[in-house]
């Protein structure tokens, strides 16, 4: 295999296991950036999974799953918004038991759904010019799926709302110092609240990819620590949308190499390399002080009239 | 103070004990609530689902040691849990650490040539170390490389579950098994006693309490005790005081991880007499430990009630599975849920709240104002 193949073979690899993630960090990003932690993402994802197998094979249509998955997400965010937001609860232990609700909950509905493979899982496109690119249009715009061209985009304007606009500056104001944002005239509580929400329904999409398209089965706990791989991710992502991207490339990029190395390697080693990575790349953003971008206000709850 | 009609809302800066039982019970209470809705829309009546599950656990002398043995380990993490937390180290690697002790423990039981009357306390010791390394690490991580405790300790339990399983389906599976993913079964000398009929592990209950004990008396009387309280209350303090924060971190999380270790080797020792998939090796408990600690309050005594709580819902859990044939994840829901709940009354520990007649309204709006 020349080296032209094997670069385009590992970034395609990269991109396909790493549209859930891409999907799940840009979502965390704006909740966080809003300065709201949600640990939620694994049971968001896992309810966002069932939701979207159960209705495509219900309705034979995939899409109208990945909404419902979407909805689904958006609705548990929902919960987790409530408490940390209105009741002011600890974000952390808010979001462990959206986790293990979450976790619970499909296990529980699940049952019905494991050990069928989907009827009609969510196609693939190229996109007509991009994928003449040399190199790059084989690896990025040939043969993925919607999902994952759809993430792009959406980095890029996710990218673009959070530092061009109005609405980016009101986000991040209520995340950085929440008495100021309150002061000009932004209502803290419902940005936060949209913030989460919106974290919910990507997490919920980047779940519904995993059962209607990457597998395309539903099985218990399919999303195998995937939640907290997005939260690690954020944080090396120094909670840029843009750089989320990278980060996922990155991230599916050692990921695929891995499974290189599988000659060599008992298989029970390369399935915890994730999971190494993901404290990898946490301590070499340490390395890298990445902790300067994280929002002042994360993970406090706020009170108005108080400081 | 606000006022919402004739109900006056008082701020209080600690709360009483009456008042942290008094709505620890009524989030319980309204889980249980929610709970009925779930059992109902599963299909099965909620009344009938509560009395066979009261009938089941706490009716039987059976049902009662099946809730005692599940206490045992979610007391051990759950103790270590709530000097974590004190600390407000995010240790959610329980189960990673209790597994790591289980590992230690299967070693000894099987491939240190060790036996003979000290080999079960070896066993007990290389759990506890096993179980700290595992979780020193994160503590090195992130007091040296800001790396997140929450991410880590998680992280860290993929890893040692994997590890688990590499070891079973490979160097350490058993001979004898026939090709099953289990090891060989332990010898004689590595099993724990059990209470008469039952699968109560003894020993490793009486380290339990004794380690929710000694906890308490370090939290309250030692050097150390208060250095975790004052890095948990006020890093800021702490930092001025000259507290070290990796001194703090690397012994809490020793201990934290320690005992969770010590789990672990109950679970192989005491229950399945071998190493086998992680997942039957330990039902979450290092996971419900989390629960366990925060319904504690960071008391380590009362991690002894609440770990027998969670028993009953995992005893509970495995009488719903066999009798109203619904999966064991129930009990995820349920804690879930519990959790949830508890964070919610969390709000209302913090005022007061009485009732004003109409003839002293003016005396508190005036009072209000100034």
């Amino acid at each position: 295999m020349g080296w032209e193949s094997w670069i385009v073979d590992t970034l395609r690899r990269a991109l396909a296991y790493g549209t859930p993630l891409l999907w799940g960090t840009l979502g965390e990003i704006y909740a966080e950036r809003a300065g709201v932690v949600n640990l939620g993402v694994e049971g968001m994802m896992i309810l966002g999974a069932l939701s979207a197998f159960a209705v495509a094979q219900s309705t034979g249509n995939p899409w109208i799953g990945v909404l419902a998955a979407a909805v689904v997400g958006g609705l548990a965010a929902l919960i987790h918004a409530f408490f940390s937001v209105t009741l002011r609860a600890n974000q952390y232990v808010s979001g462990l038991a959206l986790t293990i609700f979450g976790l619970g909950l499909s296990g529980l509905l699940g049952t019905s759904w494991v050990g069928i493979s989907l009827k009609n899982p969510l196609p693939k496109a190229t996109i007509p010019g991009l994928s003449r690119i040399p190199i790059l249009g084989d690896a990025l715009f040939r043969d993925h799926s919607y999902l994952t061209y759809i993430g792009l985009f959406l980095a890029v304007v996710l990218w673009f709302v959070l530092y061009k606009t109005r609405w980016g500056i009101s986000i991040r104001s209520v995340g950085e110092s929440p008495s100021t944002a309150d002061a000009m005239g932004i209502n803290v509580f419902l940005v936060r609240y949209l913030c989460v929400i919106f974290g919910g329904v990507l997490a919920g999409v980047a779940g519904g990819f995993l059962s209607v398209e990457y597998r395309p089965s539903w099985t218990e706990g399919m999303t195998a620590g995937m939640g907290w791989i997005v939260i690690a991710l954020t944080i090396f992502a120094a909670w840029d949308p843009l750089q989320a991207v990278g980060g996922v490339v990155l991230f599916g990029g050692l990921y695929h190499l891995a499974y290189r190395l599988q000659r060599w390697f008992p298989p029970e080693f390369l399935k915890l390399m994730p999971y190494a990575f993901a404290i990898l790349v946490l301590a070499v953003a340490g390395l890298r002080k990445v902790r300067r971008g994280a929002p002042a206000a994360l993970g406090l709850p706020y009170v108005r009239g108080q400081r | 103070m606000k006022r919402l009609g004739p109900f006056v809302f008082e701020r209080r800066l600690a709360p009483t004990r009456a008042a942290i039982l008094g709505y620890s019970l009524l989030a319980i209470l309204a889980a249980l609530i929610v709970m009925s809705f779930i059992f109902w829309a599963y299909g099965v009546s909620p009344i009938k689902a509560y009395s066979v599950i009261g009938r089941t656990t706490l009716g039987s002398r059976f049902g009662l040691m099946e809730i005692l043995r599940r206490a045992i380990p979610l007391l051990l993490c759950g103790v270590g849990l709530v000097i974590a937390f004190r600390a407000k180290f995010w240790n959610i690697g329980a189960e990673g650490q209790l597994l790591a002790g289980a590992v230690a423990a299967t070693w000894v039981a099987l491939f240190s040539g060790v036996s003979g009357p000290m080999k079960l306390p070896l066993m007990f010791v290389l759990g506890f170390a096993a179980g700290a390394v595992w979780g020193i690490i994160p503590a090195l991580l992130k007091v040296k490389l800001q790396v997140n405790d929450v991410i880590s300790t998680l992280m860290m339990n993929y890893i040692m579950a994997y590890f688990v399983k590499w070891l079973i389906y490979g160097p350490w599976r058993g001979p004898t098994m026939r090709g099953f993913a289990y090891t060989d079964l332990f010898p004689r000398d590595a099993w724990l006693p059990l209470i008469r009929h039952s699968k109560v592990h003894w020993p490793t209950l009486v380290i339990g309490i004794a380690a929710a004990v000694l906890a308490a008396l370090i939290l309250s009387r030692t050097r150390l005790g208060y250095e975790i309280r004052v890095v948990g209350d006020s890093p800021d303090a702490a930092h001025y005081a000259g507290i070290s924060f990796l001194g703090v971190s690397l012994w809490v999380m020793l201990l934290s991880g320690g005992l969770a270790g010590l789990a672990g080797v109950g679970e192989v020792a005491g229950i399945h007499h071998r190493l086998l998939e992680p997942d039957h090796v330990s039902l979450g408990y290092g996971y419900t430990a989390i629960i366990v600690a925060w319904l504690a309050r960071g008391s380590p005594l009362a991690a002894i009630i609440t770990s027998l709580l969670f028993g009953l819902i995992f005893a509970a859990g495995d009488e719903i599975k066999v009798t109203l044939q619904m999966p064991f994840q129930i009990t995820g829901v349920f804690n879930g849920l519990i959790l949830f709940f508890l964070i919610g009354v969390e709000v209302f520990l913090y005022w007061k709240i009485r009732v004003v007649r109409g003839g002293k309204e003016t005396e508190w709006a005036g009072k209000a104002g100034s």
